[in-house]
């Protein structure tokens, strides 16, 4: 990856990264006397961000598309003999993308928050951490090098834990944010590990140094890296076996969970799998792993997401298997990340606006998330509804809105791999298709539709318009985002320079029309079925028991209940097994060693019993032992 | 040789003395007695070897018995004025 150093508005990408950093810094540290105006100052920088963002953006058009990497080197971090890492920002289409949907969306989500937590005491703190938030996720993918990543990639965990826990007078919320960080960590530590791997093999940690020593390597070094890095992709976008801390994850406000818990922070490991594709072009074996808990994920995520009657975790269980999807089409090689990145995007402006929209359903409930006491919503709240609506033909992927083209292209691509495996992944992401259709159609009817099953005391009201703005905004990108990237091909043209050119395949397993249909008629039969179960019969408010599957997917499929028994326990044991022996066996023997000679002192010290004449017998004695033992060795 | 056998038989008898008497003084005065048994050994062992070496050691004796008996005799005074008694058995208080 050739590229230059960065000039005119792109040498100042680097205030994406400091000018939200200082404003945390500010609103954290300026403490009440910042409450009057914190808000505003939270939502400039992410603005500005998006303003230097999209110059930077249309500078890189100018460029021919070989040379828009480009990097701006800042300092000169660690140099110790031959370890040396510069802090640099590398701008490539793929970065910039990224830099485009956080600052954009993220914008949005910013200004709805203002609305949504204007009755909380601590709004300031909130935008505080948000700031901190877009940061560490601008630095994550800006990076020029692994170290720098490893960075930003923390500091969005953090981010979220504190986001997470916002409410931590709540336990749920408290509980929620340490299992997410603790989850996290499992995750984190792969990565760690991939990253000390690669200074160990090749000496270097940026991206270009590592991907130009990577030709050389070792078959199992690399697949080595590729799973590592998978695992600390696993982590943080909620992949199997780590995706449980997701869906507890929504105990945080609900614009945390549209910005990261949605759009952006889980997509993170997205693009640390597009990112690190030089690893795994050379790795078919860690590729097919990542494809494998990618379509895993779509499935299991889809089901919780049948389930669920908070409608926050609904849709949590819909952005793991949405984030599925992006995993799956990351797995399938060249020919996937940019559809990868493609759904990313779009699954950014989709989800965001469903989640505003279920915080907007919730702030007009007094926050209640039970969809079981929703229902007939469309008439009192029709803005929330029309833009929720939009999400929803989105997700579902209804042509021409844009969740049709980036999810279609997806399952076409796991078809096409070829073999057994394309055939088996392709069938994952089709059925994720259709169920998807049903949780989504499920949610719909169930909050707008049907008869109202409030709580004598919800007097619901359509939200204020600076909660409605954003989400009209989003509603838009959800209409026509798909159509804007897919036309003559244009999104994959971009990323081509970073991801590779993708081959155009001649061979195609199902004919992409054809296929089309049958995707378009399992989502209809999804549809269909949820119409069924939920339009034409009426939604009791308390959940019936529901069958054996029913109540496993309410219970996320037993990943807590398999995490609890395989780690948890297993763990409590030997710390318990340690704790004996540290308190039995080591303890143990010197607390014995101790004891014996305190004892043994107690008796000896009797023996000074302070008469002088004891004394001088004991000298006598002594005195005549000394000189008998000499005259005895004398003689 | 008799002054040596003189000599053992005072040792002897101050040794006895420190151990089982309780007066201070008298106790005191036993020790004296052991070191000039000492001294009478010196002298006899110089006489016999022809030399003057226990000669000169008996006088350095003697005046580490002076020296000894300043220091002594002040640390019974004062056991005496506090306690109004000169028992060694009596002042055992430095015990476990």
């Amino acid at each position: 990856m050739h590229a230059t150093q960065a000039e005119g508005v792109q040498s100042l990408v680097w205030l994406l990264i400091a000018l939200p950093l200082a404003s945390a810094a500010v609103l954290l540290v300026g403490g009440r006397r910042t409450d009057k105006w914190g808000h505003l100052l939270g939502c400039a920088t992410p603005l500005a961000g998006f303003g230097i963002g999209v110059a930077a953006f249309v500078q890189m058009l100018g460029y021919p598309a070989e040379e828009r990497a480009r990097t701006l080197h800042l300092y000169e971090w660690i140099a110790v003999g031959g370890f040396n890492v510069d802090v640099g920002l590398l701008l490539d289409p793929l970065s910039v993308s990224f830099v485009l949907l956080i600052t954009g969306v993220g914008s949005l989500i910013h200004i709805y928050s203002i609305g949504y937590m204007s009755h909380d005491t601590d709004r300031r703190r909130f935008f505080a951490y948000l700031n901190l938030f877009i940061a560490a996720m601008l630095l994550l993918v800006l990076a020029d090098n692994y170290l720098a990543l490893y960075v930003g990639w923390e500091g969005v965990g953090l981010a979220s834990y504190l986001l997470i826990g916002f409410w931590q007078f709540k336990p749920s919320a408290a509980v929620a944010a340490k299992k997410a960080f603790v989850v996290n960590r499992v995750g984190d530590f792969g990565l760690s590990v991939a990253i000390m791997v690669m200074f160990g093999a090749f000496g270097v940690v940026s991206f270009t140094g590592v991907f130009g020593a990577v030709e050389g390597a070792s078959k199992g070094l690399v697949t080595a890296v590729g799973l590592l890095l998978l695992l600390g992709a696993c982590g943080k976008s909620a992949q199997l076996p780590l995706q449980t801390w997701l869906l507890d994850a929504m105990e945080g406000p609900t614009p945390v969970s549209a910005l990261i818990h949605a759009a952006t922070m889980v997509t993170a490991g997205v693009y640390l799998i597009v990112r690190s594709g030089p690893i795994f072009d050379l790795s078919p074996d860690a590729r097919l792993v990542v494809a494998i808990v990618g379509a895993a994920t779509l499935l299991v995520g889809a089901i919780i997401g049948c389930a669920k009657d908070d409608i926050k975790k609904g849709l949590a269980g819909s952005t793991m298997s949405q984030i599925g999807y992006m995993i799956l089409a990351a797995g399938l090689g060249p020919v996937g990340y940019a559809f990868a990145i493609m759904h990313l995007l779009t699954h950014g402006f989709f989800k965001a606006g469903l989640f505003l929209g279920a915080g907007s359903v919730m702030h007009a409930m007094n926050d209640e998330v039970d969809m079981r006491r929703y229902g007939g919503l469309y008439r009192v709240m029709p803005w929330t509804f029309v833009t929720f609506g939009f999400g929803y033909l989105a997700i579902i992927g209804i042509p021409p809105f844009s969740g049709f083209f980036s999810k279609d292209k997806i399952i076409e691509t796991a078809f096409n791999k070829g073999g057994t495996s394309g055939w088996i992944l392709g069938a994952c992401a089709l059925l994720g298709a259709g169920i998807t259709a049903y949780y989504m159609t499920r949610m719909v009817l169930m909050t707008f539709f049907g008869e109202r099953r409030w709580s004598d005391d919800a007097h619901p009201h359509e939200s204020p318009p600076v909660m409605v703005g954003p989400m009209v905004l989003l509603a838009l990108g959800s209409i026509f985002a798909g159509l804007l990237l897919t036309l003559g091909g244009r999104f994959q043209d971009f990323l081509a320079p970073v991801v590779g050119e993708s081959p155009e395949h001649g061979v195609h397993a199902i004919s992409p029309v054809v296929l089309t249909l049958i995707t378009l008629l399992v989502v209809i039969g999804g549809g269909i079925a949820a119409y069924v179960q939920y339009g034409r019969r009426t939604v009791p408010v308390v959940a019936p028991a529901g069958s054996f599957a029913t109540v496993a997917a309410r219970k996320d499929l037993y990943g807590d209940a398999i995490n609890e028994s395989l780690i948890m326990r297993p763990g409590q044991w030997l710390t318990r097994l340690t704790v004996f022996f540290d308190s039995r066996g080591v303890d143990g023997l010197v607390n014995t060693v101790a004891a014996t000679i305190g004892g043994t002192s107690g008796r000896v010290r009797r023996l000074q019993t302070g008469f002088v004449r004891s004394y001088a017998l004991s000298m006598f004695f002594g005195a005549a032992l000394v000189i008998g033992a000499l005259l005895l060795v004398r003689l | 040789m008799n002054y040596v056998i003189l000599s053992a038989i005072l040792f002897t008898i101050g040794a006895l003395g420190v151990l089982i008497r309780r007066n201070a003084i008298v106790v005191f005065m036993c020790v004296e007695l052991m070191l000039n048994a000492a001294n009478l050994a010196f002298v006899s062992f110089a006489r016999m070897s022809g030399n003057l070496d226990g000669q000169v050691i008996a006088f350095f004796v003697m005046v580490v018995a002076a020296a000894e008996v300043v220091v002594g005799l002040a640390i019974i005074m004062t056991i005496f004025r506090s306690r109004r008694s000169s028992s060694v058995d009596d002042a055992n208080l430095l015990k476990y």
